[in-house]
Parts: structure tokens; C-alpha cells; sequence
């Protein structure tokens, strides 16, 4: 195990994060008192009756956003380690990873000026 | 067994069962969110192999990006949410052959390689991100790579950015 221990913890965390609204949900229905009738079972959307079906399409007008984080996202994953290693490197490393950096932006640039960051 | 192989069948039946879930779902978003569960449980198993990072990097880039952009592609292409045909056709016999083929196959090929049996070697002392963060940056090591990931980086903003464009401008 050794080195697995900090996981563990982790570990402790998630089961605590996966209780918590669990119990709020069960103590809820446990407690809450039932007295269902057909109005209060009805489907609405903003306090009116929904027209057709609910699973419908939804625009989701910022996927350019999500296309662009999947980029920085990745990005973050070569950062992360050359950050953490920053301290014993010498300037010549800094300048590596600001290289890097700056050969995204122009990536950010490009999308900016394509207007892609806009809500159209 | 020990604690490790409890842990590994429980991961490894949160995977299948979540994964199985993914494909048999009706609701395509509740598809994306069982997809979401398969990839968390394979970073408890990057994990358990005490590749921590790459633990954090497939909750970051799998768990926190793709299942985004999954979810967006289904909410972008699909005009319902909900799948209201039959599950199967007439395909399903034969593929369920190619399958299991491809199964037997892979497996018979993972039983004669000689890694499968062979236990991972130690890790060395120290802090491993430090160390791979080192790689990354001396010129005799992952300079190059490192440089050329964000060129390629670059290349996929921008054929994104220019695909989206024409996409938008239709």
C-alpha cells in the first residue's frame, strides 16, 4: 500500500461527498409529508402546462467555449508538471513553458478575432 | 483477496455496469452522465496503479472536457433527446460474432505477451510530477515533444475555430 495511502483520503471524501445529498434526499422522504393530488403531479415549465415533449434540443450556444477548454484543458496537463517543477529549474525552463504558452495564445487570438468568444 | 483485488472487481464492475448503461440508455444525456461514471471509475484505476497524476489529468480532461463536449454534440445534432426506437436490429447476431471474435482474439493475444504476468517496476524516489515537469523542459529529454504538443495544441484550436465558423456563418 505505502504510497497508495493519500488515496484513502480521497477515498473517505468521495463516499462523504456521495452521503451527503443522499441522506438529504432520504431524510426528506422519509419526514415530508405526502398528499399528492393531479395538480400538484402535473409536468410544468415555469408555473404553465409544457407544450410536447420535454426531451427535446436545447441550444447550447457556448459548445465553442467547450471546444476551446477541451484546447486548455490539454494545455493544463503539460503546464501542471513544468509548474511544479519550476522552482529547481533554471531560467531557461521558464522561457520554455512561456513559449508554450505563447503559441496558444495565438490560437486565442484567432478565435477572438473570428468572433468566436461572442454570443451569437 | 486482498484489499487491492476487492478494490479493482469494485472499480471494474462500476466500469462495466456503467459503460453496459451507456449504450442501453434510452435518454441520450443520461447516456453522457453514465459515460461520466465509466471515466471516473478508470481514474480510481490509474489510481490504484499509482499513476496519480494521470488519475487527475482523466478527471480533468475526460471527466471535465470530453463528457462536456459529448454532452453539447448530442444536445447540437440531435433533434430528440429521447431514443424511441428499438435498441437492436437485425445486425445484432453478427455483431455479437465480431465481438466475441475480436474478444478471443484479444485475449489470446494479452495471455502470450509476456508483460501480462510481469509486476510493474518501482517507481523511483521522489516526486513524480516534479520529475515528469523536469523531462518536459531539458533539451535531452521532452524539449521537443513538449514545443511540438503545443503547435499541435494550436492546429486543433484552430480547425475547431475554423469548422465552428463555417458551421455559424451558414
Amino acid at each position: 500500500m505505502g504510497s497508495q495511502t493519500p488515496w484513502v483520503y480521497v477515498g473517505i471524501f468521495v463516499l462523504v461527498g456521495l452521503f451527503i445529498p443522499i441522506a438529504a434526499i432520504a431524510i426528506a422522504t422519509f419526514l415530508g409529508p405526502k398528499k399528492p393530488n393531479a395538480i400538484k403531479q402535473s409536468t410544468y415549465e415555469c408555473g404553465i402546462e409544457t407544450v410536447g415533449d420535454s426531451w427535446i434540443q436545447f441550444k447550447a450556444q457556448y459548445y465553442i467555449f467547450a471546444l476551446v477548454f477541451l484546447i486548455f484543458d490539454v494545455e493544463t496537463v503539460f503546464l501542471f508538471p513544468w509548474a511544479v517543477s519550476l522552482n529547481s529549474l533554471g531560467i531557461f525552463a521558464v522561457f520554455e513553458g512561456i513559449i508554450f504558452i505563447l503559441i496558444l495564445l495565438a490560437g486565442l487570438i484567432y478565435a477572438w478575432k473570428k468572433g468566436m468568444l461572442e454570443w451569437a | 483477496m486482498t484489499t487491492m483485488q476487492v478494490l479493482f472487481l469494485f472499480f471494474a464492475a462500476i466500469i462495466l455496469g456503467s459503460a453496459i448503461k451507456v449504450v442501453t440508455t434510452k435518454k441520450m444525456i443520461h447516456a453522457a452522465f453514465w459515460l461520466v461514471v465509466a471515466l471516473f471509475g478508470i481514474a480510481a484505476l490509474y489510481a490504484m496503479l499509482n499513476a496519480g497524476f494521470l488519475a487527475m489529468v482523466q478527471i480533468v480532461v475526460y471527466v471535465g472536457a470530453i463528457a462536456i463536449l459529448f454532452i453539447f454534440a448530442v444536445m447540437l445534432t440531435r433533434k430528440e433527446l429521447l431514443d424511441k426506437g428499438a435498441a437492436l436490429n437485425n445486425n445484432k447476431t453478427i455483431a455479437a460474432l465480431i465481438s466475441l471474435v475480436f474478444f478471443g482474439g484479444l485475449l489470446l493475444l494479452l495471455t502470450n505477451w509476456s508483460g501480462f504476468t510481469k509486476m510493474a517496476p518501482d517507481l523511483p524516489e521522489g516526486d513524480m510530477v516534479a520529475k515528469l515537469g523536469e523531462a518536459l523542459v531539458t533539451p535531452n529529454a521532452y524539449l521537443l515533444p513538449f514545443e511540438v504538443a503545443s503547435v499541435l495544441l494550436l492546429a486543433a484550436l484552430i480547425g475547431a475555430v475554423y469548422v465552428a465558423n463555417e458551421a455559424r456563418s451558414e
